[in-house]
C-alpha cells in the first residue's frame, strides 16, 4: 500500500497553488483558485457520499 | 512508527490543540462574518454604495477635503487619508492627539469630487469592529495581539503533531475513509482525519500569517526606528512642525515619482508611519499582489520636497502579504464563500477533535490504538 502521506502532500501543495494564484493577478488567475478549493470541498463530500455506513 | 515516537507526537497534538482550541474556536466563528465584512456593510447600508467617478473626473482639492474633515471635528488634528480604490470615496481619520491609537480616532468619509460627507458609521464602532477586535485582540491591546498569535503557532504545531499521526492512522485505510456505521468515536475520529487532512495547506497558511498579522504593531515599529529613523536623522533636533505643506502637491509628487502606481493612503507626520517630519504616501500597484506591496514616498511635510522612496524591509513584506493570504479577499466573492466553507470544515475539526477528547482513555489506550491501525482495521 503507498504512504499514507501521498494525498496530504497532494493536498497541501494544491492548497499552496490555490493560495498563491488569486494573488498573482485577476480573472483566470481567481478562477484556478476557485477550482482548486471547490476541488478540496469535493473530496471531502465524496469521502461523505462514500461513507461505510457497516 | 515505534511505540514511543507515537506517545511523544501524541501528547503534543493533545496538549497543543487543547490548549488553543477554545481560541481557535473563537476565532473561526468571528472570522466567518469578518470574511464577508465588506458584503454585510454594503448590505447593512454601513458601507454607502456610490456609482464609480466618470473618467476624468476632476477630483476636489485634498487639503480642501482635510479641512472639510477638520470642520466636522473642530480642534483635532488630521492623522491618516486614504481612498476607496472601487469607489469615489476617501476617509480621513482624525484625533485629538497626532499618536490617537484606533480605537479613539474619528474618521470623515468624503466624496472625492464634490467634497461632500458621505454619511457612514466610524470605522471603530458597530458589531462588524466588536468582532474584529474579538478576533485579533480580544480587546486588550498589544497583550491580547501576542497571546491570540501564541494560539496561532500552537494550531500550526497541533496540525503538524496531528499529520504525523494521520500517517499511523490510515496506513492501513484507503485515503479518505470515514467508517460512520460502527462506534460513534470511530466516526468522529474518520471525520477528524479526513477534515483534517483536506484543510490542512489551507489551515497551515491561515495559521501561519494570522499569527504573522498580530506581530504587525512590534514591526512596524521595528520599521518605524531602524528604516525610517535614517531620514528622522537628518532633522534631529527639530520639532514637529506645526505648519504643514499642501496635502495635494505630496500626493502629486509621488504620484510623479511612482507614475506606474496609485496612492492609497496618506499619513500625517507623527503618526507612527512616516517619522516627525515626513507625509508618508502610500503607493500600491494596481494588481492583487503589487496593491499589498505599499511603496512609501516621504514628502517633507515642511517644504514639499521628496526626500525618499525607501524599499519596504522584507519583514514588513512578509507582513503584508500575509494580510491577504489570512483574510482571503482577493479572489472576488467565490473564493470569500470557499474561505468560509474551510473555516466552517476546521470548526468541525476542532468540534471533533474536542469530542475525541472527551471520549479520551489514558494516554497509553490513545498510544495502543494508533500501534493497533498499522497492522489491522480498527474497530
Amino acid at each position: 500500500m503507498k504512504s499514507p502521506f501521498v494525498a496530504p502532500a497532494w493536498i497541501a501543495l494544491a492548497s499552496l497553488v490555490g493560495l498563491v494564484s488569486a494573488l498573482l493577478g485577476d480573472g483566470p488567475y481567481d478562477v484556478v483558485s476557485w477550482v482548486v478549493f471547490s476541488g478540496l470541498i469535493a473530496v471531502f463530500v465524496r469521502a461523505w457520499i462514500r461513507r461505510d455506513r457497516r | 512508527m515505534q511505540r514511543s515516537a507515537i506517545k511523544t507526537w501524541f501528547v503534543i497534538h493533545k496538549w497543543t490543540s487543547l490548549v488553543c482550541t477554545l481560541f481557535l474556536l473563537l476565532l473561526c466563528l468571528t472570522g466567518l462574518p469578518l470574511i464577508f465584512g465588506h458584503e454585510i456593510e454594503h448590505l447593512s447600508g454601513a458601507e454607502p454604495e456610490l456609482a464609480p467617478a466618470p473618467a476624468g473626473a476632476p477630483l476636489r482639492d485634498l487639503d480642501e477635503q482635510v479641512r472639510t474633515a477638520l470642520k466636522r471635528y473642530p480642534g483635532n488634528v488630521p492623522l491618516f487619508v486614504g481612498w476607496d480604490p472601487e469607489a469615489p470615496t476617501m476617509y480621513v481619520n482624525t484625533g485629538a492627539r497626532v499618536d490617537t491609537p484606533p480605537p479613539a480616532m474619528q474618521t470623515v468619509l468624503l466624496n472625492t469630487l464634490t467634497g461632500e460627507q458621505v454619511p457612514a458609521p466610524q470605522f471603530n464602532e458597530g458589531v462588524m469592529y466588536f468582532l474584529l477586535r474579538l478576533h485579533t485582540d480580544l480587546f486588550l491591546g498589544l497583550p491580547g495581539l501576542l497571546f491570540m498569535g501564541a494560539m496561532g503557532l500552537l494550531f500550526v504545531a497541533a496540525l503538524v503533531s496531528g499529520l504525523v499521526l494521520y500517517g499511523p492512522f490510515m496506513r492501513k485505510q484507503r485515503f479518505g475513509t470515514l467508517r460512520t456505521g460502527r462506534s460513534r468515536r470511530l466516526a468522529w475520529l474518520d471525520l477528524h482525519n479526513v477534515l483534517g487532512v483536506v484543510t490542512l495547506g489551507w489551515a497551515l497558511v491561515v495559521g501561519l500569517t494570522g499569527a504573522i498579522n498580530t506581530l504587525a504593531k512590534p514591526l512596524e515599529q521595528a520599521w518605524q526606528s531602524e528604516q525610517l529613523g535614517e531620514f528622522a536623522a537628518a532633522y534631529a533636533g527639530q520639532p514637529r512642525p506645526t505648519r504643514l505643506s499642501s496635502l495635494q502637491d505630496a500626493v502629486a509628487t509621488a504620484r510623479a515619482a511612482e507614475p506606474d502606481m496609485r496612492p492609497a493612503f496618506v499619513s500625517f507626520p507623527g503618526t507612527g508611519y512616516s517619522g516627525d517630519h515626513h507625509y508618508g504616501v502610500f503607493m500600491q500597484g494596481n494588481t492583487p499582489l503589487t496593491e499589498r506591496m505599499y511603496r512609501p514616498v516621504l514628502i517633507d511635510a515642511q517644504t514639499g520636497a521628496l526626500t525618499a522612496r525607501p524599499q519596504l524591509p522584507t519583514y514588513m513584506t512578509v507582513l503584508l502579504l500575509s494580510q491577504p493570504l489570512h483574510f482571503g479577499d482577493y479572489g472576488s466573492l467565490p473564493l470569500k464563500i470557499l474561505w468560509a466553507l474551510l473555516d466552517i470544515m476546521t470548526i468541525i475539526v476542532l468540534v471533533s477533535g474536542l469530542y475525541l477528547w472527551f471520549k479520551r482513555g489514558s494516554t497509553a489506550t490513545r498510544v495502543a490504538e494508533i500501534e493497533r491501525a498499522q497492522t489491522q482495521e480498527l474497530a
